[in-house]
């Protein structure tokens, strides 16, 4: 098994999962106890609305991808805040017209487009050094929000009325957050794809929730777990030669049905 | 100069009138209970009070100052300290949520990366804790704490920013009566360094440790417990409920409106 670490591509591979994950699981952290989740998955899906334009215009994948996606997320969060009790149908509107324009752009864009699937369902493989570049200075970006903001951030999470009462300005935080989660989104695409992110996002971070006594301890460990599925659904994936993205998506279900079980066998004991 | 001073402030929401005229002050290490029926206007005060709002009419001066101006000498506690119990944070976090001198003695690098509390801060958050007696929880996740003990902590987290007032929405809501008492005490005690003003339900306990209580329904009312105390004979735990209350204040003979109507209506 040891030869694939030998392949520049699969090299490649491995790092980007690493990146990608460990920034999944941070910025995972803070979606999931913001309840940003579905709002997160809406900007998933709209992001391939900025796919289609950057084929059509020729522009980087990931240029395209992330103006379209913080564009999305801009754009719910200014909704939510006008109307909060109609959020998920804006979420749900932005979610299906961002994926239409992906669509008609790419029918557009003249020549040969079969790589919808590898968008939506990850392509880690075709993982190139620049996307290395640009998946690291996203995770850094990360870790330098969350460390610079950590108390406010804090604050808000677990008690955004008393955040607020105490002059933490929560909506422009709460607006930084879905930005961090939009370009986190992007750079997952190569690694298991604009649907499947979500579960990369949720899975470890719930999972870590319960296991630690803090939230930075909860945001490390979720990164730490992302990133450990992710290498072994990379692993299984060349193994067995299934696709990498659904890969790692299984394992991680996997290891949180582990975990549950782990803990009802606990708990039935005592 | 009075710790809190609200005069004639009235209050509507579209069409519908909240507060009307509401007139009442508060001195500092006093310790008053708002009761009223649901919809009679506490929530609506308390948040012009801290600020959230802005009265149509009359005006609220805290210390002399707009509450906005005071936030820092407000200290607050929820109702729903049941939120967020899934939550990974500690005691010593949550209460550190209420410091407001977030740079003192911090180094650079701490003020950019504000993740480890420094000396300073970790002395305050225990002096507090300390206050309410939960200065050995430090460490524990706030989700496996009881209510009454979470109620502790919510209170701690205001006093760490040594508020001058301290207002809490219905403190005892969901803690057993003998947890009840418990904070009741820490509030008396507390009410002998800042201003109390709490939002409350439970009558049997308000009429034995404030010193005033304002029955607010729209307009608002105050009687006076220190002037005309009120002795409630009930067996332990039990309670009154509000119109009872009220006629138990109306045969005080105190000269308001309301006790006329309730006079006249009996």
């Amino acid at each position: 098994m040891t030869e694939i670490f030998h392949y520049t591509f699969m090299q490649n591979a491995l790092i980007a999962g690493i990146l990608v994950s460990f920034a999944a699981g941070i910025v995972g952290s803070l979606i999931v106890v913001n309840r940003l989740v579905f709002l997160t998955g809406g900007i998933a899906h709209s992001s391939y609305g900025g796919i289609g334009m950057a084929l059509y215009f020729g522009l980087p994948i990931f240029l395209g991808a992330s103006l379209f996606s913080v564009g999305a997320a801009l754009l719910i969060a200014v909704l939510t805040f006008r109307r909060r009790h109609r959020s998920d149908t804006y979420i749900g509107l932005i979610w299906a017209v961002g994926m239409a324009i992906g669509v008609i752009f790419t029918d557009l864009t003249p020549g040969y487009n079969t790589d919808l699937m590898s968008y939506l369902f990850g392509s880690i493989l075709a993982v190139s050094r620049e996307d290395l570049w640009f998946m690291g200075f996203l995770l850094l970006l990360v870790l330098l929000t969350v460390h610079r903001w950590y108390r406010p951030i804090l604050a808000m999470s677990y008690d955004a009325e008393y955040a607020e009462l105490r002059g933490i300005p929560t909506r422009r935080f709460y607006t930084l957050i879905l930005v961090l989660s939009a370009l986190t989104v992007v750079v997952a695409i190569k690694v298991v794809g604009l649907i499947l992110v979500i579960a990369l996002m949720t899975i470890p971070t719930h999972i870590a929730e319960r296991c630690t006594r803090s939230f930075y301890a909860m945001m490390i460990f979720s990164g730490i777990l992302a990133s450990l599925f992710t290498l072994v659904g990379l692993m299984l994936s060349y193994a067995y030669d299934l696709s990498s993205g659904a890969s790692i998506i299984l394992v991680a279900a996997a290891g949180l049905g582990l975990f549950e079980g782990g803990r009802t066998l606990i708990a039935g004991r005592s | 100069m009075k710790l809190l001073e609200v005069e004639k402030v009235s209050f509507s929401y579209d069409r519908e009138r909240a507060l009307e005229e509401v007139s009442f002050s508060l001195q500092e290490r006093e310790f008053l209970a708002i009761i009223g029926p649901n919809g009679g206007g506490k929530s609506t005060l308390l948040k012009l009070i801290m600020g959230q709002y802005e009265p149509q009419e009359g005006q609220i001066r805290v210390l002399g100052k707009s509450p906005r101006q005071a936030r820092e000498e407000i200290g607050y506690v929820p109702q729903n300290t049941h939120v967020n119990l899934e939550f990974p944070i500690r005691v010593l976090d949550v209460v550190m949520m209420g410091n407001p001198k977030r740079h003192e003695g911090q180094t650079l690098l701490e003020r950019l990366f504000p993740i480890r509390y420094n000396e300073i801060e970790k002395r305050c958050a225990y002096s507090t804790l300390e206050k309410v007696g939960m200065q050995d929880y430090l460490d524990r996740r706030i989700g496996d704490l009881s209510g009454g003990q979470r109620q502790r902590v919510m209170i701690a987290r205001a006093l760490c920013a040594h508020p001058r007032l301290l207002i809490l929405d219905e403190p005892t809501s969901s803690i057993d009566a003998e947890g009840q008492e418990q904070i009741y005490r820490l509030l008396k005690e507390l009410s002998r360094e800042m201003g109390v003003l709490v939002v409350s339900h439970d009558l049997s306990v308000i009429t034995r440790y404030a010193d005033k209580i304002l029955y607010l329904n729209r307009r608002a009312y105050l009687h006076d417990l220190q002037a005309n105390p009120i002795h409630l004979d009930t067996p332990e735990g039990e309670h009154f409920c509000e119109v009872e209350m009220m006629q138990m204040l109306g045969a005080q003979n105190c000269n308001c409106e309301l006790h006329r109507d309730s006079k006249e209506s009996s």
